[in-house]
């Protein structure tokens, strides 16, 4: 704030100079993040890199009335049960918010957010909770204790514990008694290029309220949604930088 | 009368001597090893006596890859061993006593938590592990499948 408002002749020199070297890198870049853009995906041997950071983009204006397909393709392909009980496991699901003062309903589903500073990877006390390079926020139920301290720091009521035995998994998503968990992203999806099976679900609908891609790559669909619409986070006062934004809401 | 009651001693003697050495025989003959239902495929991805000994660090350092990077070879991927090793009576590995798992650290006395959370069967929809690979165009002609190194 105390920085002086007039350049210095040197100062005007050096902004020149940097102004040239942006625009000599923006040139050599550019067919490189082409490529990148089209035939990159990643081979099974390659560890998830932080160039990427996969996020979702959810326009609730666009989300049907009383439609919970996300919630249905979520739960198949997670194995989950369906049950919507103070117990049971979802990973997604269907709110109704209301604007007190209009009376205005808005229905949005409702998700891990994958958050760039997780509060629960914050407390986790083993390192179960965790952000993988590429941003999508998991836990690692091979050292979770199940002490649930991750569910009590999220503010969006993300996840959830497993409280019985489980029996016929699906093999791509484990899932047993006494871990937390919950939205991956699909992240066995992911790691494959696919999309996560919700947003799967809602195109197939024909919705189209769900986008999903890297937040990081300026020419991907979600990237040029995001810098064309307006768009916000849940509880943007926290300051987590999420992943998941909404529109109309 | 004497001497009837001293070779009773001795008999009754050499019987609780034979039955004392009777099990020690019997060890020695060694207990059964499991008998372990033969995998698919050809042969495992590594050698047998070392997977053997090994297969728990393999599984551990694949899972930490798997889970934390994102690595997703098939190699000593914990889903790979049940495609090859689910009994063809059972469809598990894990189901009754003769399923692959279960027979060896029963002998072995080993508990093993991995199916309270891994299935225990193979998934009905056989999931192309070379599919990253082939998604994109570009690449679709670059390499074939990696499953014949995965297969047992």
């Amino acid at each position: 704030m105390s920085q002086p408002m007039q350049h210095s002749p040197q100062q005007e020199q050096r902004r020149d100079f940097l102004k040239a070297g942006t625009l000599v890198a923006g040139m050599t870049l550019g067919p490189g993040v082409l490529f990148y853009g089209i035939a990159h995906s990643r081979a099974p041997e390659e560890a998830a890199s932080s160039a990427k950071r996969y996020g979702m983009l959810i326009d609730a204006s666009k989300c049907g009335d009383g439609c919970s397909d996300c919630v249905t393709a979520c739960n198949t392909e997670n194995g989950l049960s369906g049950k919507t009980g103070p117990q049971d496991t979802q990973y997604i699901r269907k709110l109704n918010i209301k604007d007190l003062r209009t009376n205005h309903v808005q229905e949005l589903p409702m998700l891990c957010q994958h958050c760039e500073n997780p509060p629960c990877v914050d407390v986790c006390p083993t390192g179960a909770s965790m952000k993988r390079a590429d941003g999508i926020v998991l836990v690692d139920r091979h050292i979770c204790i199940g002490c649930r301290y991750c569910m009590m720091a999220c503010p969006y009521k993300a996840r959830s514990f497993v409280h019985e035995p489980l029996t016929d998994q699906n093999p791509e998503v484990p899932r047993g008694k006494g871990c937390v968990e919950s939205c991956t992203f699909c992240v066995q999806r992911v790691d494959r290029d696919e999309t996560p099976a919700c947003v799967e679900a809602c195109n197939a609908k024909g919705h189209q309220a769900m986008v999903f891609g890297d937040l990081k790559d300026p020419n991907s669909a979600i990237s040029q949604a995001l810098a064309s619409h307006a768009s916000t986070e849940v509880r943007a006062d926290l300051g987590l930088n999420a992943g998941v934004r909404y529109q109309g809401i | 009368m004497a001497s009837m009651q001293t070779w009773m001693r001795r008999g009754l003697l050499a019987l609780a001597a034979i039955s004392l050495a009777l099990p020690a025989f019997q060890s020695q003959a060694g207990v059964d090893l499991p008998k372990l239902e033969k995998g698919k495929g050809e042969q495992c991805v590594e050698e047998t006596q070392l997977m053997r000994r090994n297969h728990m660090d393999f599984l551990k350092h694949h899972r930490d890859k798997t889970m934390r990077e994102g690595v997703r070879t098939t190699k000593h991927s914990l889903k790979k061993c049940v495609e090859c090793h689910a009994s063809d009576k059972t469809g598990s590995v894990a189901a009754s006593k003769e399923d692959f798992c279960v027979a060896c650290h029963a002998y072995a006395s080993v508990k093993l938590d991995c199916w309270d959370c891994h299935a225990t069967k193979p998934g009905k929809k056989p999931v192309q592990q070379a599919a990253p690979q082939g998604a994109s165009p570009l690449l679709s002609a670059a390499q074939p499948a990696t499953a014949s190194g995965a297969s047992k």
